[in-house]
Parts: C-alpha cells; structure tokens; sequence
C-alpha cells in the first residue's frame, strides 16, 4: 500500500512534465498543425537555462519558473516569425523536418558550449526533503511538481473555456478555414500560439531541472514519449494531452517497480492498445484528424 | 452592393465557373438556382475569398475586394452560411453566435436573437453541433445577423429541413430583406425560392444561362424543375 502511493506520486510528478509539455504540442498541432519535433529540445532548453542562469546570476527556482518560460515564450515566437511560417503554406511534413533539422541543431549548440556531462542543479531547500503523508515520507519536490503542473493545466483550462482567446483558438483549431470566414484573423494567432506551446515545453524543462540530468540530450527520449502520449490523449486535444501526460508518467513509475525492463515498452503498449480501441486516441475526435 | 464581373473559376485544369456577371442590390434577395456540381457553392466561396483560382472582378460597395483575405469580406459586410451549416462543435450555441466579431451597427443583440430563436436561447450553453439539423441551421443564420453582416451567403439553407423549417428560414430571409440586408440565396427548392425572392439567376454547368424576375420564374417553375431533375 505504502509502495503504491509512492509510485503513484512518483508517476505524477513525471506524468507532470509530459502533461505541460504535452499541452503545448497540442495547442501548436490545433492551431498550426504542426507537429513540433523540436518540443524535447525546448524542453531541455528550459532546464538548460534554469541551470545557467542559477549559475551565472543566481536565480532561483521560483524566479526562473517564471523568467524562463517567458524566455521560451519570446524564443518560440521568434522561431515561428523566422522559420516555421514560410512553411505552413506547405505540407505539414516540412515543418516536422524543420523542426527535427533545429532539434540537431538546438541540442549541438547546447553540447558544444556546455559538454556531454551534464549541468548540476541545486534544489532550493524549501523543497528538499521528504513529508509525512498517511505514513508515507514522500518527496516535497514531487509534490511541489504536481502541484504547479495542476496549477498550470488548470490556468490554460480556464484560459481555453473562458477567454475571448480561447475560443478563437478553439475554432480555429476546429475549422481554420470556416473561422476566418466569420472574420477572424487566425493569421495573427499563430505567432503567440506556437510561443505559448514553446513555453510550456520549457516550463516543463525548469520543474525537470532539480530533478533529472540536465543534458543536451535530455529532450530526446521526452519527445518520444511525448508522441506517445499525444498519440494516447488524441493529437490536437488539450485534455487528452494532460490526461495523456499522468497516464503515461504512471505506467511508467509503476512499470519501473515491477518490471523494469519493460517500463518504456508499457507505454508503447499502452498507446498501441489506445490506437487500436479509439484510432483518434481518448479524447480526439475523428474528423479532427482530417 | 455586390457586382461580380466576368468571374471564372478552376479546380486544377476543370474550369468551375465561366464568365459569371451578377449582382445583388441592398434589401434584395436573388437566389442562384443550378443542379448538383453546376459552381454554385464554387461562387460563394470565391466571394468569401475561400477559392483563390479565379479570374474576374467582385466589388462590395463599389469596393474592389477580389484579393481580399476572407476576415476581411467578413468584417466587409459578407456573412456566408456554409453549405454544412458551419457550426463549431467545440463551441457552445452562445459561442458560436459570439465567436464572429460585430462588423456593423445593424448587428442583433444576444437577446433579439434569442426572442427570434427561442430555442437558441434554452440550448445556449449546450455544444453547437448537438442541436438538430434544423436548429444548427437557424443558428448559423443567426450567427451572420448577430454580426450585423449586410449581404448574407445562404447555401443551400433549406436542404433536408423539415417544411416548417423552411419556412421560418423564409421568414428570416423577410425580416432581413427588410432592414435592408442584400441576400444572395442559393437554392435547389424552386417552390421555396419562389416565395421569398425578387430575382433568380440559373446556373448551368458554370455558366449563368438565365435571369429572371420572380413573375418569370414563377411561370416557367414546372420547366426549370425538370432542368433541375427534380
Ligand atoms: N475541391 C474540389 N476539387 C475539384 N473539383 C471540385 C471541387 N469542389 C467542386 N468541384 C467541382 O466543381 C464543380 C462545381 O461544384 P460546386 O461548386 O460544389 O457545385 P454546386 O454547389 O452547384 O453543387 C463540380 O463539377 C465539382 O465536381
Ligand atoms: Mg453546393
């Protein structure tokens, strides 16, 4: 039982970084229908700058939560404004080479100014340590990273089903085309959205910097495991990417319990299973895929 | 308010639309009446700014909006009902009625169009794509007179709807004609174009082979059915 709500705990707090992440590459799939093969480099970006940044000017944690993202969110429009637009008149296929192509290029840069060995983090010490949890001592950082993650997912919840912007971004990702015909500019949504994707991506990559090996490389393994969960959540879908995130980070903690050999094949397992029952995935609509 | 001149229009190598010259006046409805595939829909979306390989000229107002990007036709007065209705299913029946922005000062409120549609009103929170056939038409009919829209785009608004259904679209077409607001219907009912129209265009495998004010079409109904193959 106390295993249980261990690995429960653990599955979340990484289900937590694949739901963030998972969120922005469906808002950029709905609104651009690009799938951004970079979003495992921005991720790593997101760490790599936390940890940088720690580094040089002694940022902490709680400020970097929200400087980075920023940052990504600034970097990501830039990306969009620069390379990703004079592609979207083509075939979706060019923009996933693209972004594969700045995935190499992203992740050089990072190893030849930082090196192969990895970046160390220090977890501030408010959030070090274990508590006392139906007599459980289960890690406060754990915690603290489902914590925001909620949050957060909550925060783009209220901002899709509440906002003026949310709506525009819900029928633009619907019918593009129909959208623009009632008189809205998708045009000018597509910058801000691919930024805002972006940034997930990177908040994700500073919750993960106290807590994984920050590397160039760190993103690479995410990023398949993110189209896994995509895949599982139903590309596009903003709930299922976050329903797709914690699903995916438990069978992971658990499989690595019980059967760590077959931990990352679970998932695959898992999707395989998810495609087979509902080819859309949980929560994708059919024609959506159209 | 709507000239279109010399319009042609391809897919590819098959030309959809020939040399096609008509217009709309404000407070007037004319209806583009054609079998299946003869370029009727292929016409409103070159108006909308959908259907970009074109020759020709489209002028709103005296306006020249041919290269316009279709936002702005919409926010130019164009309120095009889609042939599917066009309804969001991500967006609630309000949503969809709010998602287009106001273009004019003749634009519904939230609650003319609720006293108009009661049924919008009691379904407002429900998805869009939820409500009946005839219920997601009026609400995209709705949806382009919330915006104060003043040419509307209706295709093919009475398809597979219930006769009293039909009749209340008829009834909205009046209320709008009567405010001034130019409707351009198409239409295979020949019955239903005949009692809400001032003039009807037919149109024939792309070409418009006949103009004809409502006295003429009424008369020559029986003839122009059987060219419909109806
Ligand atoms: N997307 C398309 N690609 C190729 N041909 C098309 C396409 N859409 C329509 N057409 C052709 O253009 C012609 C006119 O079609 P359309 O405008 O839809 O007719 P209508 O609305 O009058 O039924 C038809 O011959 C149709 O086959
Ligand atoms: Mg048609």
């Amino acid at each position: 039982m106390n295993a249980v709500l261990q690995y429960t705990v653990q599955g979340l707090a990484a289900g937590s970084f694949y739901a963030l992440a998972a969120l922005g590459l469906a808002v950029i799939f709905g609104v651009l229908g690009v799938v951004n093969f970079a979003h495992g480099a921005f991720y790593m970006l997101g760490a790599v700058a936390a940890a940088v940044l720690l580094d040089t000017v002694g940022m902490s944690l709680w400020l970097a939560l929200i400087v980075v993202p920023l940052l990504m969110l600034v970097f990501g429009m830039l990306v969009e404004r620069l390379l990703v637009q004079w592609l979207l008149p083509l075939d979706p296929l060019y923009n996933l080479l693209l972004t594969f192509g700045l995935t190499l290029l992203l992740v050089d840069l990072v190893k030849r100014r930082y090196g192969v060995s990895g970046l160390p983090y220090e977890r501030p010490e408010a959030l070090s340590g274990r508590v006392q949890l139906g007599g459980v001592g289960l890690p406060v950082y754990q915690l603290f990273v489902i914590g925001v993650a909620l949050l957060v997912c909550l925060g783009v919840w209220l901002l899709m089903t509440r906002t003026r912007v949310g709506m525009i971004v819900r029928a633009a990702t619907e019918r593009p085309e129909l959208a623009g015909a009632l008189g809205i500019n998708v045009g000018r949504w597509v910058t801000p959205v691919f930024g805002f994707g972006v940034a997930l991506a990177g908040l994700a990559g500073v919750l993960a910097a106290p807590f994984r090996a920050i590397t160039a490389e760190m993103g690479s393994d995410f990023i398949i495991i993110l189209f896994a969960v995509v895949v599982i959540g139903g590309l596009g879908s903003i709930v299922g990417a976050v329903v797709g995130g914690f699903l995916v980070g438990l069978v992971e903690a658990f499989g690595q319990a019980y059967a760590p050999t077959f931990a990352q094949v679970l998932i695959f397992v898992l999707m395989a299973v998810v495609v087979l029952a509902r080819p859309a995935g949980l929560f994708g609509r059919e024609e959506a895929t159209a | 308010m709507l000239e279109i001149e010399n319009l042609s229009a391809w897919y590819g190598e098959a030309q959809a639309l020939r040399d096609a010259t008509l217009s709309v006046a404000e407070g007037e409805v004319v209806t583009l009446v054609g079998r299946n595939g003869a370029g009727k829909t292929t016409l409103v979306r070159c108006l909308m700014g959908l259907h970009k390989h074109l020759t020709g000229s489209i002028r709103l107002d005296g306006r020249e909006i041919t290269s316009l990007p279709a936002h702005k036709r919409a926010r130019a007065g164009l309120g095009w009902v889609q042939d599917d209705r066009g309804i969001f299913a991500n967006l609630s029946v309000e949503e969809n009625l709010l998602l287009p922005p106001k273009v004019s000062d003749s634009a519904w409120t939230l609650e003319q169009v609720y006293d108009a549609f009661p049924a919008l009103g009691s379904r407002r929170r429900a998805g869009g794509t939820t409500l009946s056939g005839g219920e997601q038409q009026m609400l995209a009919v709705a949806r382009v007179l919330r915006t104060g829209a003043r040419l509307l785009l209706l295709d093919e608004p009475s398809e597979g709807l219930a006769p009293v259904i039909v009749a209340q679209i008829g009834d909205i077409v009046r209320t709008a004609k009567q405010s001034g607001i130019g409707v351009l219907l198409i239409e295979q009912n020949v019955r239903f174009a005949a009692t809400v129209a001032d003039r009807h265009y037919l149109l024939a495998q792309g070409r418009l082979v006949e103009s004809l004010d409502n006295d003429e079409f009424v008369e020559r109904q029986d003839e122009l059915l059987e060219h419909l193959g109806i």
